[in-house]
């Protein structure tokens, strides 16, 4: 390097970086880094609890430095970014869900199997890139978020190595993962053709001002843009990888993914739909309304009758972002806020499930199949609640957030002229009962299966005349009985026991007392952009 | 008077108590002794009769209207109103009128009597887990008297919605039957309660939502403030159909009626006395506080599509009613009928149909509790059965039983003189005066009445003793469980009078802007005779009526 190059380097204006605002999403990614490099010490205390540890001190961080951001407003690194409401709600989505991630998945097999350094450093990569995602303004900011998300949950569904589920559901998410990240990237190549811009306020404004709105490589590119975002955020009719992918990764990764990836994709879909293409919903806002009822229907229909509980959830997360798309259709304050809100409600009523399975899954040999439950409500009280509390909450049951999330939905969707949608909301929670219900049911109205051996059975533990006896293996692999029966001798493990009663106790808590969270989401819709 | 809140929340946080018995130092006392299960039961008990004293307490207070003059308008007492979810316009608002205050008075009175016979109930039939069970039952007391209560449509529509999850467990957990049959029966009949109902959630939202948006106002969902924002006839009518078939389903009537008989085969004893003595008023509850205050306009367009279905509801749970021989059912299906008594008389929209049908609908829970029971002590003695083939001549040794059924079979059938007579009298004379025809044929409807509650009692009590029956007193204890029942039913058959006064300046009021518009110049000529000022004063009713005089 001559020294004229470094006074020309000198001279370059050097962007002015805000680490205060980009603070959560460091907290994130250099959370990854430490984690990672810890996670290579040869100490086995180190790699099985500092590690853990340290990545829930990454996201303690990240919601500390959060809640500092707290009423900021600002566009930063050249508008690529926006720090606000949304950013900062989505971020304590994300963190929450990343802890109770990392609780769940901290002693699961997949942590065994891959090293407890990089599975933790995966997960916090991938919480960066959602991060990032929800700031994004700018669609290579966006599609590079995307990325980040989305390469480490490829890796991280693949994570339990010695089985074949995981595997296959690693390598079907990559190949569809890719599908719908080519997608998307064309769908936003043609619309930076037509519009001559990649920042979304030069899209919007290039929209209005040479009224583009029925401009075929416009129209060419948002088609494609909503095709890759439904991909990532599992909508019909490109939902078809969710159920085979949440069935085959480990448990705790899926209720990582159910959460986790479902803010990123909406909020993405919220920013660059609300804001960069506002001036032409006209355009795009019935074919995703359709999208959307299609989703619910599908996504209810699909649940029915199935027999594990994690396709069912994968089903069931499907019907969520058809609700949650009903308040991007709107393109209002009101859908903003009622997204957000269920995104949050839609976190604590999935963690609780998804708590609940990981815990059985270690005290059964059933796996996540409904049998795994049955007749927890009188041997595992403090998993059967959590669970109660999380299915009625799905299906949108009063007393639950679940009711106040889906009422301010409907309230968004009727307020912005879709009240069609409205109903099919409340059509897709009747359908949801036929299948929520029978968990319920089996919890509490059947009784233990003869092999579910759970210690705790107490004297009614024997099985009814109908409780068929099922056999041991019925499980499936022997490496899944492995794992599932190893921890059984350990007792319960309190941490994934504490995450079902968190979140099952925030599932009620909001239900009944539903303000905190309207003042959280409160702020996310002012600062969104041009509304 | 405490607040209504008390009123609500004691059950379920007695309750709540009772199933974290075994905590603190009484529960670990009584857990020496072993007597642990009965605490629960006794704590319900207690917190039921509680809520009963308070409900008398209500009635007691509530003066019918403003005494001054003749004024009949609807007066809120004892309200709260709290904002719950400011964002969506959502009131924890509560009050006490006409037309629930004699709703809660049934409510606790069948509850209280329900948790007496569960308490009473000890021995190899005593209830199993009872932490969980008096919970439940506790929180559906809750949801039910907030239910009535709530004079916010919101807050209405969460109540309605979170009663059925306890009946869900009640149900599923303590039900008769084998097993999958059970849950079976229960997830039938709360898919098909819950589905009425979320469609009247998208309603509910729709009817605060919409109203907001064409007078341009703040959001709202209380109930006084929606009934002066009144909607556009095209959307009242889809909104309508949607509450109807919620209520419809909860009551049940005709085409809506799959779930009872599984359902009511299956329930506990003291969970079907409930169910069907108050949880059906409250869909025909519904349609008085609710629907049409909130959209006369359709109510008077669908008018006669109510009429009718309730008119084959009568007819067809009279038929049913005699053809079945499940004690259970002829119970099940008299219900179906007499509900649709109760339609008939809200949708006459005359003041006497209102009055009578609010009436009614205390009578019939009056009556239909107390026979589930003796149903019940009938079964014990035909050997089990509950089917009217195997009892008979149990009349035999036990002439007080066998009055105690009669009272109770002859306020069913109406006889004049019972309450019930003067609530069927008052629907049909409400009837009378707007459909003739319908009146004519629901006639049938009341010698229905007296077929089937007359073949119960006597292939029951009389003909030839049946061959597992064995004929005994009613106990003391059972007769300590009827007693309030059917004291109130005498009470009622005696005094009616403070319970019409109670609810008729409320009634009336309901009904009052529907029956306008149906008929603007009869209604006008009968309000100028009781010169009710609710008609007087409120101008756009009078634009309303002369619309619709010149169609």
């Amino acid at each position: 390097m001559t020294p004229q190059m470094l006074i020309a380097a000198a001279h370059i204006p050097a962007p002015h970086v805000p680490f205060g605002g980009l603070s959560p999403l460091l907290a994130f990614l250099g959370g990854a880094l430490i984690v990672l490099m810890v996670g290579l010490m040869s100490p086995r205390r180190v790699r099985e609890q500092g590690v853990p540890a340290l990545a829930i001190i990454a996201l303690g961080a990240a919601i500390g430095l959060t809640i500092w951001q707290w009423g900021d407003q600002r566009s930063i690194l050249d508008g690529a970014l926006r720090i606000d409401g949304t950013y900062l709600v989505a971020n304590l989505i994300l963190a929450t869900g990343g802890i109770a991630a990392v609780l769940l998945a901290w002693r699961s097999a997949a942590g065994h199997e891959a090293a407890h350094g990089e599975l933790h450093a995966l997960l916090l990569s991938s919480l960066g890139g959602m991060s990032l995602l929800t700031a994004a303004q700018n669609t290579v900011v966006l599609f590079l978020g995307l990325e980040l998300l989305s390469i480490p949950l490829y890796v991280l569904c693949a994570t339990e190595m010695r089985r074949e589920r995981s595997l296959e559901s690693g390598l079907k998410y990559l190949i569809i993962g890719s599908v719908g990240s080519a997608t998307l990237l064309y769908g936003l190549a043609l619309i930076y053709g037509a519009t001559g811009s990649s920042s979304f306020g030069a899209i919007a404004g290039a929209i209005s001002a040479r009224s583009l709105t029925g401009d075929v490589m416009l129209l060419g590119g948002i088609t494609l843009a909503i095709a890759g975002f439904c991909f990532k955020a599992s909508v019909a009719p490109f939902h078809q990888w969710t159920p085979d992918v949440y069935e085959g990764a480990p448990t705790p990764i899926t209720a990582f993914m159910a959460v986790a990836t479902k803010v990123g994709a909406l909020v993405a879909f919220l920013r660059f739909f609300d804001v960069a293409l506002i001036g032409a919903s006209g355009d795009w806002a019935p074919t995703v309304a359709v999208l959307a009822a299609i989703t619910i229907i599908v996504g209810n229909v699909g649940a029915l009758g199935q027999s594990s509980l994690k396709r069912m959830l994968a089903y069931s997360s499907v019907a969520q972002a058809g609700y949650m798309l009903a308040g991007v259709v709107v393109a209002s304050k009101l859908g903003v806020r009622a997204t957000l809100l269920y995104l949050i409600v839609y976190l604590f009523m999935n963690m609780a499930a998804f708590a609940v399975i990981v815990a059985r899954e270690r005290e059964t040999s059933f796996g996540d199949d409904i049998q795994a439950v049955a007749g927890i409500g009188r041997s595992r009280p403090w998993l059967a609640w959590p669970l109660t509390l999380s299915m009625l909450g799905l299906a949108g049951i009063p007393a639950t957030a679940g009711f106040v999330g889906k009422f301010y939905l409907i309230d968004a969707a009727v307020s912005g002229g879709y009240t069609w949608l409205g109903v099919v909301i409340v059509i897709g929670s009747m359908i949801s009962l036929a299948y929520y219900l029978p968990v319920v049911a089996a919890m509490w109205m059947r009784e233990a299966p003869a092999s579910a051996a759970a210690p705790a059975a107490g004297p009614s533990g024997e099985p009814g005349p109908s409780g068929s006896p099922y056999p041991a293996i019925a499980g499936g692999s022997p490496e899944l009985d492995e794992a599932g029966s190893a921890p059984a001798h350990g007792g319960p493990h309190g941490e994934v026991v504490l995450v079902a009663v968190l979140a099952g106790a925030a599932t009620l808590f909001f239900g009944i007392v539903p303000q905190p969270l309207f003042d959280l989401v409160a702020h996310a819709g002012r600062g969104l952009g041009l509304f | 008077m405490p607040p209504l809140s008390v009123l609500i929340w004691l059950p379920a946080a007695f309750g709540l108590r009772g199933a974290l018995a075994g905590i603190g130092p009484l529960g670990r006392a009584l857990a020496r002794d072993g007597r642990e299960q009965l605490v629960p039961g006794a704590l319900a008990l207690i917190a039921s009769i509680a809520a009963l004293g308070l409900a008398i307490g209500y009635i007691v207070e509530y003066g019918p209207g403003t005494q001054s003059g003749q004024t009949v308008t609807q007066t809120l007492q004892h309200v709260t109103n709290v904002a719950w979810i400011p964002a969506l316009g959502i009131h924890y608002k509560l009050g006490v009128d006409g037309l629930n205050v004699l709703l809660i008075g049934l409510t606790t009175l069948v509850f209280a009597v329900a948790m007496l016979a569960a308490n009473l109930r000890s021995g190899p039939g005593a209830t199993e887990r009872p932490r969980l069970y008096y919970f439940f039952f506790m929180l559906a007391e809750s949801a039910v008297l907030g239910a009535f209560l709530a004079q916010d449509l919101a807050l209405f529509v969460a109540f309605f919605d979170l009663m059925l999850i306890p009946f869900y467990f009640l149900m599923g957990m303590w039900g008769r039957g084998s097993r999958p049959d059970r849950i079976k029966a229960t997830i039938k009949l709360v898919i098909y309660t819950l589905v009425g109902s979320l469609l009247m959630l998208a309603a509910a939202i729709a009817t605060g939502v919409l109203a907001s948006q064409q007078h341009g106002t703040h959001i709202t969902f209380a109930l006084s403030s929606l009934q002066a924002l009144p909607l556009s006839k095209g959307s009242q009518e889809w909104i309508f159909l949607f509450f109807a078939a919620a209520f419809l389903v909860k009551m049940p009537a005709f085409p809506l009626q799959g779930w009872m008989p599984d359902g009511y085969r299956t329930m506990p004893i003291e969970v079907l006395m409930v169910f069907s003595g108050v949880l059906s008023k409250v869909g025909a509850y519904g349609f008085l506080a609710i629907v049409l205050p909130l959209f006369p306009k359709a109510a008077v367009h669908f008018q006669m599509l109510m009429l009718l279905i309730a008119l084959i509801s009568i007819l067809y749970g009279s038929v049913v009613a005699f053809t079945q021989t499940d004690a259970r059912l002829i119970a099940g299906y008299s219900s179906i009928a007499q509900l649709g008594f109760i339609t008939l008389g809200i949708f006459a929209l005359q003041p006497q149909g209102a009055e009578g049908a609010l009436l009614q609908m205390v009578n019939h829970g009056l009556v239909v509790a107390p026979i589930f029971f003796i149903i019940f002590l009938l079964s014990r003695r035909a050997g089990g059965s509950e089917d009217i083939k195997d009892m008979g001549g149990i009349a035999f040794r036990a002439p007080v039983l066998a009055t105690l059924f009669l009272v109770v079979a002859l306020a069913t059938l109406a006889m004049p003189g019972s309450a019930n007579f003067v609530g069927e009298f008052m629907i049909l004379l409400g009837l009378f005066k707007s459909k003739l025809v319908i009146a004519i044929i629901a006639f049938a409807g009341v010698a229905g009445a007296s077929v089937y509650a007359l073949r119960l009692f006597i292939r029951s009590m009389h003909n030839r003793v049946g061959e597992g029956v064995r004929s005994r007193e009613i106990s003391a204890r059972d007769g300590l469980i009827l007693a309030p029942l059917i004291g109130a039913i005498l009470f009622l058959a005696l005094y009616p009078q403070p319970a019409l006064k109670r609810s008729e300046g409320s009634a009336s009021a309901a009904i009052a802007e529907a029956r306008l518009i149906a008929a603007p110049t009869v209604a006008r000529v009968g309000a100028e005779e009781v010169s009710t000022p609710v008609v007087h004063s409120t101008p756009h009713l009078t634009v309303a009526s002369g619309r619709h005089g010149s169609r």
